[in-house]
């Protein structure tokens, strides 16, 4: 099995650049908007695409990230709303890696199975389910491999060399590093600490290492960029878009260009990287 | 549902925490690792006569145990039915059944060499057990509240900061115990080299479920055998309320192999099952959330929506993993009582009694009023008394005021 996202990376390495990962949650603030938004993504600079699932309780995400959520529910979003904008992207662009992440529940509810064959025919590549470790793999992650979509992990600070492997076994795409141990949109990552965890993985994997968590400038993520091959913003994204909303929270002129122009400018510097390592 | 029953109700979970579907370790990567070696090390104090030795010493000198078992003549006269006795966990220190599974923590948190312990806290029973002996070993303690139940537990947020502790009052989502565990769990997931996450009822990933009712189980243990002093016999039914379901599991879990043992649990059914409420086996579905597969109040969207229940310790969305195994085999009945039967009830008992229990226990002794008179006189029933009334004396004494006007 080849997903969009196997192939993003193949043509990234032959580039000899790192990828840059964008995150942002669906229907944030609004379906409309927020679709608006990530057909704008990959112009902007994104080669990949993260697009949160909404739900009530995100125990890992920080306030940022819990805020869209909320603003996204608060507009009727749903997991089959979500689907239905992964199709109407998939209309303009057939080529941008999509990953959906998320907690496992909204998931559980709509039905495995069922969603599987939804998000698979809708154009979804692969999933990161942030409450679903190795111990609970005969939930999602195996169904979801069967139904050709990769299951990317996290790993995180506390993920040691006896523990890799396991979270290693059945994931596919890419490996996503969790570069702090906290919630999202809190610390800044260390580079010099990350790039010291990417080589320990890559010891124990040849797939790719994507690392998230505290990035929020263009310098930030050239200086992960460079020793990994990935950089993921999130909050960042989400804060930008926030403050572009009118006082009732809804999307205003500005808000697709707020979004867009922070992706152009962490682009250029992951871009950057390439020159910076070479 | 009931096709394939076990041989024991008393031997789960399985090796992955599976009480039946229910239970797991739906966590974060961060706090996987930490899970498996709270899991490990509970294993190995728990085979450690040590470690049994020093708890026992505390439970009975410092928490005041065993706690009695108290026949309530006058409310089993008022009924008519029925012989009630009290199982009197409101006379520990601290005031309620929750010291049990936090000294069991906090010990085995000194085991592990953790300095800093964090709490969630509904009702704050669980977090004034927790400050309580996190000033008795000289622990760090962060208690995590929901700002709703700041407000209107006031008397236990005072007690928690005289006894040391950091109450952190919680402004996500609903603000209550629900939103007080997320925040919780995302300290821990941040602090995870020096923090344990001393959870308070019988839920969250494995081992917390199975852990936390042994720690509780130790009111069971005494009920069977002071019942057996009074009577010579075992009891014909328990009561107690359900929350999370900590002090339910305790009382219940020594007799679930008993089968002429009848076991109710009570949810808290808020203004009624049709409107508000905190009722998740009534009223909601399997689902997860906070590291366990459970039943969970939810919409059809699978998001997970808001409990109400005038007793902040009942208003949580969810109910632990092994109840919900105990619901679908059929082996444990899961009533509920609303706002208003539990103040009836509250009201009975401080002047029937002389007890004025806190109104999570109000819930279970409300369904005693409707169980106990449709049993003959030499049915023995006994009612957990979980926690004694003093922090909800200023909001129902509000709320009885409101009424009268």
């Amino acid at each position: 099995m080849t997903t969009r996202i196997d192939t993003t990376f193949a043509e990234l390495a032959r580039q000899g650049r790192s990828a840059f990962v964008t995150f942002l949650m669906a229907g944030d603030p609004d379906a409309k908007t927020s679709l608006e938004i990530i057909k704008a993504l990959p112009k902007a600079g994104a080669d990949i695409i993260e697009i949160g699932m909404p739900f009530t309780d995100p125990m890992a995400d920080g306030p940022s990230i819990q805020a869209a959520g909320l603003r996204a529910l608060k507009g009727g979003m749903t997991l089959k709303k979500t689907l239905e904008m992964v199709r109407g992207f998939r209309k303009g662009n057939d080529a941008t890696p999509l990953v959906l992440m998320g907690y496992y529940n909204p998931i559980y509810i709509y039905g495995v199975d069922k969603f599987l064959g939804d998000a698979k025919a809708a154009g979804v590549d692969g999933l990161i389910i942030v409450d679903l470790p190795p111990e609970e793999d005969t939930e999602l992650c195996i169904p979801a491999m069967k139904a050709g979509l990769n299951f990317i992990r996290l790993a995180t600070p506390t993920t040691d060399d006896k523990r890799l492997p396991a979270v290693l076994a059945n994931t596919s795409g890419f490996v996503y590093y969790v570069s702090i141990t906290g919630i999202t949109g809190s610390a800044a990552a260390d580079s010099a600490a990350v790039a010291q965890a990417v080589a320990r993985i890559k010891r124990h994997t040849k797939l790719p290492v994507c690392v998230g968590f505290g990035i929020r400038t263009p310098e930030a993520a050239r200086a992960i960029a460079q020793n990994a091959n990935g950089a993921v913003v999130g909050s960042a994204l989400v804060d930008a878009l926030r403050s572009s909303l009118d006082s009732e929270g809804r999307a205003t002129a500005r808000t697709v260009a707020a979004v867009t122009d922070l992706v152009s400018s962490l682009a250029q510097g992951v871009r950057g990287a390439r020159q910076a390592a070479e | 549902m009931n096709q394939n029953l076990p041989n024991s109700f008393r031997s789960g979970p399985d090796e992955f925490g599976h009480f039946g579907i229910f239970g797991g370790r739906f966590v974060a990567e961060t706090l996987m690792p930490l899970i498996l070696d709270l899991e490990k090390a509970y294993a190995e104090a728990k085979a450690d006569p040590a470690f049994q030795k020093e708890m026992n010493g505390h439970l009975k000198d410092y928490v005041g145990r065993p706690s009695p078992l108290y026949f309530a003549e006058r409310l089993t006269e008022h009924l008519g039915g029925a012989k009630i006795y009290f199982k009197r966990e409101e006379l520990n220190h601290t005031g309620s059944h929750k010291v049990n599974n936090v000294l069991g923590q906090i010990m085995l948190a000194r085991r592990m060499g953790k300095k800093r312990i964090i709490a969630e806290t509904g009702a704050g029973q669980h977090g004034v057990a927790t400050a309580t002996l996190c000033a008795r070993f000289g622990l760090e303690c962060v208690v995590y509240m929901g700002a709703v139940d700041v407000a209107r537990q006031q008397p236990n947020v005072i007690r928690m900061e005289m006894l040391g502790a950091k109450v952190i009052p919680v402004q996500s989502g609903a603000r209550t115990l629900k939103d007080a565990m997320n925040d919780a769990l995302r300290d821990w997931v941040t602090n995870v080299h020096n923090t344990f996450y001393c959870i308070g009822t019988v839920a969250g990933p494995h081992p917390y479920p199975a852990m936390v009712r042994d720690f509780q189980s130790i009111i069971g243990n005494e009920t069977r055998q002071q019942l057996q002093e009074a009577e010579g016999r075992l009891p014909d039914s328990l009561v107690a309320c359900i929350g999370g379901g900590s002090n339910a599991m305790g009382l219940f879990h020594p007799f679930l192999d008993d089968p002429s043992v009848e076991i109710f649990g009570v949810e808290a059914a808020g203004h009624g099952l049709t409107q508000l409420h905190a009722a998740s086996i009534a009223g909601g579905r399997p689902g997860v959330l906070h590291g366990n597969r459970t039943y969970l109040l939810m919409d059809e969207d699978g998001q997970i929506t808001e409990a109400h229940s005038i007793s902040a310790g009942l208003d949580y969305p969810g109910i632990g993993p092994e109840h919900a195994w105990l619901h679908e085999t059929g082996r444990v009945k899961y009533l509920s009582a609303t706002d208003d039967e539990a103040l009836a009830a509250f009201q009975l008992l401080s002047r029937l009694e002389g007890i004025i229990p806190a109104l999570e226990p109000a819930h279970a002794i409300a369904k005693v009023m409707e169980l106990a008179p449709q049993r003959p006189k030499d049915h023995l029933m006994v009612v957990n008394l979980s926690g004694r009334g003093d922090k909800d004396v200023p909001q129902v004494g509000d709320i009885l005021k409101g009424k009268k006007k």
